[in-house]
């Protein structure tokens, strides 16, 4: 299974992504040149972490009209795997892939730690490795991961099961005190309707070895290879 | 020549923590009466268009397309010919 990890001006994550694929995983990798419009023929796009374009304007806003996105965007549109971490998951939302929007956390601080989250769908390409309900902890770090929808939409996320992580406390509740950034329905990533775009503000790239303290997040890269390996379709 | 005048705001339903902070640091001054505060973005844009009509439109199209996400925000447009 071939990935392809996009590189913005200001990512940041990108390397940590790659370092995942290439060196825990042992799949096949590549960068792709957000000015590039060649995906390479990669099965899988990751959208990394980081600050492309400064977050001028807004999160997201710029690095969306990259050239590659068209490109991104058709891939997705398609079926074709993609992934969006922090950034990439406020790029995700901005190019209109995924539904609502990420704002400014009310505390206004940069929320830098480890959150502990309840895996709400594992019959996803994303999650199929963890246990319904499993409560797992991976890191976060961003300033604007508040997630926002109007209310048809949050009702339409809840009711075809597209939240796919929720912030909780250790013992799975979702409690507003377990939410780092005010987001609605305590969502720290959903799906969009066909089940093929996973956008989520925590890093699972951070928490994928041993020596990183946990591997909570390999699990995710590893659903992707399974599904693929599966040939499987959505669900 | 043309200058726009491109004011962004939170949609009124979204939550501004930005505003709010400035709220309660101008209570905390001892601005009684203020009642609330929105932080918004302010742009100013030089646009050489043949007509009023078409720089508006061209300005909308902008608003829509990047200047700001209809999801969370509203936008306005005050437009006037300027001396090129």
């Amino acid at each position: 299974m071939k990935f392809g990890v996009v590189v913005f001006p200001g990512s940041n994550c990108d390397a940590d992504c790659y370092h995942v694929i290439d060196k825990v995983l042992g799949e096949p990798v590549e960068y792709l040149w957000h000015g590039h419009d060649d995906l390479k023929n990669i099965d899988c796009i990751i959208l990394p972490g980081g600050f492309s374009y400064g977050d001028y304007l807004r999160t997201g806003a710029i690095a969306r009209f990259s050239p590659v996105m068209d490109k991104v965007i058709e891939f997705g549109k398609n079926g074709g795997l993609i992934l969006g971490i922090c950034n990439g998951f406020q790029i995700l939302t901005e190019s209109g892939l995924l539904p609502g929007a990420l704002i400014r956390n009310p505390s206004l601080r940069f929320q830098c730690y480890n959150t502990n989250l309840l895996v709400e769908n594992v019959n996803t390409p994303f999650t199929n490795a963890y246990t319904p309900k499993q409560i797992i902890q991976i890191p976060i770090a961003h300033g604007e991961g508040s997630f926002v929808a109007d209310p048809q939409t949050l009702e339409r996320l809840e009711k075809e099961e597209q939240i796919v992580f929720r912030y909780c406390n250790a013992a799975g509740e979702t409690t507003p005190e377990a939410n780092p950034n005010g987001s609605l329905h305590n969502i720290a990533g959903i799906i969009n309707d066909k089940g093929n775009i996973l956008g989520m503000m925590p890093h699972p790239e951070r928490c994928a070895e041993d020596i990183l303290g946990s591997v909570d997040g390999q699990h995710l890269f590893k659903s992707l290879v399974n599904w693929f390996q599966q040939g499987g379709g959505r669900r | 020549m043309y200058k726009a005048i491109v004011t962004i705001n939170f949609k009124k339903s979204i939550l501004d923590p930005q505003g709010s902070t400035v709220l309660k640091a101008l209570k905390s001054l001892g601005y009684k009466d203020v009642e609330d505060v929105r932080v918004g973005k302010h742009m100013e844009i030089l646009i050489d268009s043949p007509n009023l009509e078409t720089a508006l439109e061209q300005l909308k199209e902008m608003c829509a397309k990047l200047l700001a996400n209809p999801v969370i925000e509203d936008y306005q447009v005050d437009v006037a010919e300027v001396k090129s």
